[in-house]
């Protein structure tokens, strides 16, 4: 049985961590293939690294960084942040990550989408989205949530499935960073719309949150970052609460 | 022990390279005859469109030097893409053929029964080839990492070493003589994908 995936996120600034990660043990926990190697002895079961510098001088910085995680752990995971080109996306792939995000390129350009997937297969293509609860809807953010779009989520998810991305990394600014759970209501609305993955992303802050997601939200993978980094609960803890419920989990 | 690790630019070397390493071969990075013609094993790894694949190993006159490698009876595994490449066809395909090493077609997962496309992420194995030495000491019901929207159909039921269920049972691991294909990511499925690596590496 195809089992629901638990993912940390690192961010990423000139081939560093960010955002402090205040692992035990580790000689530099500012090094991304140490943390990744940790969470890797965790059992988690994919990892996504957002680059938020995300400048065209620090790409190569980036695919060197790509290339020595692929060398380093043997698990899946994902790159993402500022990404704009067909080019860029062909370099992190070869580099060894599995898939790649696209978030502001993808709404300025939607054709990036398709290019891409035509190109290297719907399966790396991962649409990132940060959306923001509005009187009625849902509405589109880029530039690291800075920029409102004026799109419907619903409406622009439904798009970046028809183009051809495999996959969608659901992000709730409004659920980001408070820790009271992921925004179920949003995440069951684009679950129930369309028929490619969907990563829940932002809220996480306690077992039951995880859960939720999967139950009610319908997701099939949840995504967290402080809470893992800080080692408030650790993705065993986490997979092992969910399996004890009867969610599929890989252990 | 040298393996060929085939570079025709679709996807990632690296994990597999660092892999086979792991196990005291020798991985050797390359698209030259020579090379891989020195090489005792070949590792056909592929992420990205079928036709471009093709046209890949097409434009670096690959085909025959595969197809001349399987020949040999050398050890060969083809991962994903690279495995999907060595069936007839795909219905990925709109121009291309495929190597035709292994009988049958490459087809798309149904979009019925809500069934979400591509298949992502954590999945059993359920062993059928006890005896295939790439899945020795693999527990039936190991989970491995997929990602993909399609799959190999072959024509000869007894090439399936190993199913994986999505919707319905496919075939994850194909045997065949010295060629292998899985449609998992061995080299990113932790240590049962490592454990295939290293049956590979120590393969007589």
């Amino acid at each position: 049985m195809l089992t629901k995936r638990i993912i940390p996120c690192l961010d990423i600034k000139e081939g560093r961590v960010v955002k402090g990660v205040k692992f035990l043990g580790l000689r530099d926990a500012g090094d991304p293939v140490e943390v990744a190697k940790l969470y890797d002895q965790q059992g988690a079961d994919e990892l996504v690294f957002l680059d938020i510098t995300a400048s065209v001088e620090n790409r190569k910085t980036l695919v060197e960084l790509v290339q020595r995680i692929a060398q380093n752990i043997f698990m899946p995971f994902t790159v993402g942040g500022g990404i704009g080109e067909v080019q860029d996306i062909r370099n992190i792939l070869n580099a060894g990550a599995e898939k790649v995000s696209l978030n502001t390129q993808a709404v300025k350009f939607p054709q990036l989408i398709s290019d891409s997937a035509k190109r290297f297969g719907s399966q790396c293509i991962v649409a990132a989205i940060d959306a923001q609860r509005q009187a009625d809807h849902w509405e589109v953010f880029i530039n690291g949530g800075r920029t409102p779009t004026g799109i419907d989520v619903l409406v622009w998810a439904e798009k970046v499935a028809r183009l051809g991305a495999g996959e969608i990394l659901l992000t709730s600014m409004d659920a980001d960073g408070t820790k009271n759970g992921y925004d179920l209501e949003l995440t069951a609305a684009i679950t129930g719309k369309i028929n490619i993955p969907v990563i829940a992303s932002g809220g996480a802050g306690k077992l039951e949150d995880f859960y939720n997601v999967f139950t009610q939200g319908k997701a099939d993978a949840a995504l967290a970052a402080s809470l893992f980094h800080y080692q408030e609960l650790s993705v065993k803890q986490v997979k092992s609460y969910l399996k004890e419920r009867g969610v599929a989990v890989r252990l | 022990m040298k393996i060929a690790i085939i570079d025709y630019g679709m996807g990632n070397i690296h994990s597999v390279a660092k892999a086979v390493a792991l196990f005291a071969a020798v991985p050797v990075i390359t698209n030259k005859k020579s090379e891989i013609d020195s090489c005792e094993k070949i590792v056909l790894p592929g992420v990205g469109a079928f036709d471009d694949a093709v046209a890949e190993l097409e434009k670096q006159d690959l085909i025959s030097v595969i197809k001349d490698q399987v020949n040999q009876k050398k050890p060969f595994l083809g991962i994903c893409l690279g495995m999907q490449l060595l069936f007839e066809s795909s219905q990925e395909a709109k121009i291309k053929k495929g190597l035709g090493i292994l009988g049958g077609q490459v087809v798309k997962f149904n979009a019925r029964d809500n069934l979400k496309i591509p298949h992502m992420g954590w999945n059993d194995l359920a062993v059928v080839a006890k005896d295939c030495p790439l899945l020795d000491a693999v527990d039936n019901n190991s989970q491995v990492y997929f990602c993909h929207s399609y799959y190999p159909k072959p024509t000869d039921k007894g090439v399936v070493a190993a199913t994986c269920d999505y919707g319905s049972e496919f075939a994850s691991v194909l045997w065949k003589d010295n060629v292998y294909g899985v449609q998992f990511h061995p080299e990113k499925s932790q240590a049962v994908g490592l454990k295939m690596i290293s049956n590979f590496v120590k393969l007589c």
